[in-house]
């Protein structure tokens, strides 16, 4: 069973450069003790008056824009803290990938462990899809993690590089840990060979 | 002839336990620091898989993010953030950790703890669900961030899945100048590679100026390796690091501290090995840096004037750039010196370790925090806060009007009340110059204590050796 289907979604273009994890989700909204729930304050101060109200020129506030479930972002997408919550509110508000010419590494890691696709495209990409989500909202863009590619709507297919772990774990629904308690034995060993037996 | 190895690669190569092809490595944690913030979902994936920690001895854990520098005990009504200490404080007991809590008179922002204990030794893997565990590179140690699912990896194997990162060597020779600092060395290697400049790659800084440094000022540089996008940075272990170490309450004792000194000795980089990519920069010609933008890659020498989008020719950079100087109410051009400021931040796991302390102090002895600035000095530590009490600093700070604290993270990450408000103008001796993160609407310029301490006895930003030479 693929756990991770080929899926269609419109886009909401956030074309800012440097997009850091304290935009993504605050720190005053990292004091919870679970993961749901982030969502509601993805991009907060960006998103919302100090009243808290929705601040109307804000791409995620924007009728045509709401309910995008891929994010294109400016370079160098989630740079700054390691913050694991920044995922969880994008995936929280709905967003299954995020398209940027550049991720920061750990956000990267997070967001592959949270079923969130960080898609590298190159600048050229990166403009026909800002060019063409500016001049028509509604396009759909269909992403296939197992072909690795995202079709256009004119029919041309772009390919994007992924982990091959990471990949194989979101087509297969598996994790790291599951992963990694396979190699007791060998960790073992290990701590054996660095402290010795019976430490 | 065996290849000749950078400091990364030996310790990588040191701690990789398996690796199938194509795979991942697993590498293995020495030690494991954990916050009350990026915690307590770990803690929870844990329990629902009936999971134990594997190796109890390798954590440690400590409440430095939300907790208050007014009086650790009172919360400000601030349930959420008492509920989360809390936690942490019964994820410990329930899970063998030790933790370094509310109370402890050992407690302090986790990335200055963990090199006053004695934990962070050089060789080491390092982890912690915090991106500023950079900071233990300093040692020689390979130290990065991580994230919560991490965290719990971490817990239950004491390992990781890591891809392994290229290498990049960060050259600084000649002398610094007076004023000159091991903040603005940083500061000036961002804003020469920028905030992704790093990305892939751990930093290893080399060179005649790093070797001169304290242990305290290459804490100051690794720091911030990951503000240019490195997960990592690291310095070769020499005397220097040796000598701080030695006697520290989880430094090597004895016989074991020569077998653990002799293996210390084969870290550094071998001749002719070979970096992925490098930079040199010239400490000579540094001056105090400052930044004026919303990223720690903005950074300008404190003379210069701000930059001009109108000269940026890339459409996303100039906007990046607009944007910025929007958010901090600035003009392209304008000259930074002279400018009215409300807020100065001495603190963070950058610069508040007692040589910070002593160098803002040394601005502020016999001056006075200008009226039109509230100045807030927060060690980063208790015991980095007992040694400057025992030095009179708390005494230096109080009389200038300077408010006297105890430590945690406090305005640098503004959880725990300790924050700008919106509009207002700060110096902070920090990391992030990040829109809102010293709190909601406040605007950050990042520099170092000498220039922070001159920003709060002129009420301007201030090219601190005019004071100097006084
Ligand atoms: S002082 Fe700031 S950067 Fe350092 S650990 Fe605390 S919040 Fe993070």
């Amino acid at each position: 069973m693929n756990h991770f289907p080929e899926f269609a979604s419109r886009i909401a273009p956030l074309l800012v450069n440097d997009i850091d994890t304290d935009q993504i989700i605050p720190a005053r909204f990292l004091k919870v003790t679970d993961k749901a729930g982030l969502g509601a304050s993805l991009f907060a101060d960006w998103r919302f008056q100090p009243d808290g109200s929705p601040k109307a020129e804000f791409v995620l506030n924007q009728p045509q824009h709401r309910g995008a479930g891929i994010l294109l972002a400016g370079n160098n997408f989630g740079c700054g803290s390691s913050r694991e919550h920044a995922p969880w509110a994008l995936v929280g508000y709905g967003f299954r990938a995020v398209i940027s010419t550049s991720f920061a590494d750990i956000f990267k890691n997070n967001a592959l462990k949270n079923a969130l696709l960080p898609i590298t495209v190159d600048t050229s990409v990166h403009r026909k899809l800002s060019e063409l989500v500016l001049n028509e909202p509604s396009v759909e863009l269909s992403v296939d993690l197992e072909s690795q590619t995202f079709r256009m709507p004119d029919g041309g297919t772009v390919r994007f590089p992924i982990d091959g772990f990471a990949k194989s774990c979101l087509l297969n629904g598996t994790d790291d840990l599951g992963y990694l308690l396979r190699f007791e034995k060998q960790i073992e060993e290990y701590e054996t060979m660095r402290f010795g037996s019976g430490v | 002839m065996t290849k000749p190895l950078t400091l990364f690669e030996k310790v990588w190569n040191a701690h990789v336990v398996a690796q199938e092809p194509e795979q991942p490595a697993i590498l293995y944690v020495d030690l494991h620091l954990l916050h009350e913030v990026t915690s307590p979902q770990a803690f929870s994936g844990l329990r629902a898989r009936n999971l134990k920690v594997r190796r109890r001895e390798n954590s440690f854990a400590t409440i430095d993010h939300s907790i208050p520098t007014t009086s650790p005990n009172i919360t400000g009504g601030d349930q959420l953030a008492a509920r989360q200490m809390e936690q942490l404080e019964n994820n410990c007991r329930d899970f063998g950790i030790r933790l370094y809590g509310v109370n402890s008179p050992q407690r302090g922002i986790v990335h200055v703890i963990g090199p006053e204990l004695g934990l962070t030794q050089p060789g080491m893997t390092i982890v912690c669900g915090d991106s500023h565990t950079s900071t233990h590179g300093a040692f020689g140690a390979l130290a990065f961030g991580i994230g919560t699912s991490e965290v719990e990896h971490v817990l239950a194997t004491q390992c990781l899945l890591q891809r392994k990162p290229k290498t990049f060597q960060v050259r600084v020779e000649g002398t610094l100048k007076t004023g000159v600092t091991a903040k603005d060395i940083i500061l000036a290697l961002l804003s020469r590679i920028g905030i992704g400049g790093g990305t892939g790659h751990v930093f290893e800084y080399t060179g005649s100026t790093i070797r001169a440094l304290s242990m305290e000022e290459r804490m100051t540089i690794c720091n911030m390796s990951i503000e240019g996008g490195a997960r990592a940075g690291m310095i070769a272990p020499d005397e220097t690091t040796f000598q701080y170490i030695a006697g520290k309450e989880f430094a090597p004792k004895g016989a074991s501290w020569l077998v653990h000194l002799n293996r210390w000795r084969s870290l550094p980089t071998d001749a002719g090995a070979v970096y992925d990519s490098s930079v040199t920069i010239d400490a000579n010609a540094l001056t105090p840096m400052i930044t004026y933008g919303t990223n720690p890659g903005m950074g300008i020498s404190v003379t210069e004037p701000v930059p001009d989008p109108a000269h940026v020719v890339d459409s996303l950079d100039r906007s990046a750039l607009e944007k910025s100087l929007r958010y901090m109410a600035l003009k392209p051009g304008e000259k930074l010196i002279g400018k009215r400021i409300d807020v100065v931040f001495i603190g963070s796991c950058t610069n508040s370790r007692i040589s910070d302390l002593r160098l803002a102090a040394s601005v502020i002895n016999g001056r006075k925090v200008a009226p039109n600035v509230r100045a807030l000095v927060v060690p980063g530590s208790q015991a980095v806060k007992r040694q400057a009490e025992a030095e009179g600093l708390d005494r230096i700070f109080k009389q200038a009007g300077a408010e006297w604290r105890e430590s945690g993270c406090s305005m640098c990450i503004a959880m725990n009340g300790d924050q700008l408000e919106p509009g207002q103008y700060a110096v902070s001796t920090s990391n992030r110059n990040f829109e809102g993160r010293q709190g909601k609407g406040g605007r950050t310029f990042l520099a170092s204590p000498l220039t922070a301490a001159a920003a709060a006895v002129t009420g301007t930003i201030t090219d601190v050796r005019t004071l100097l030479n006084d």
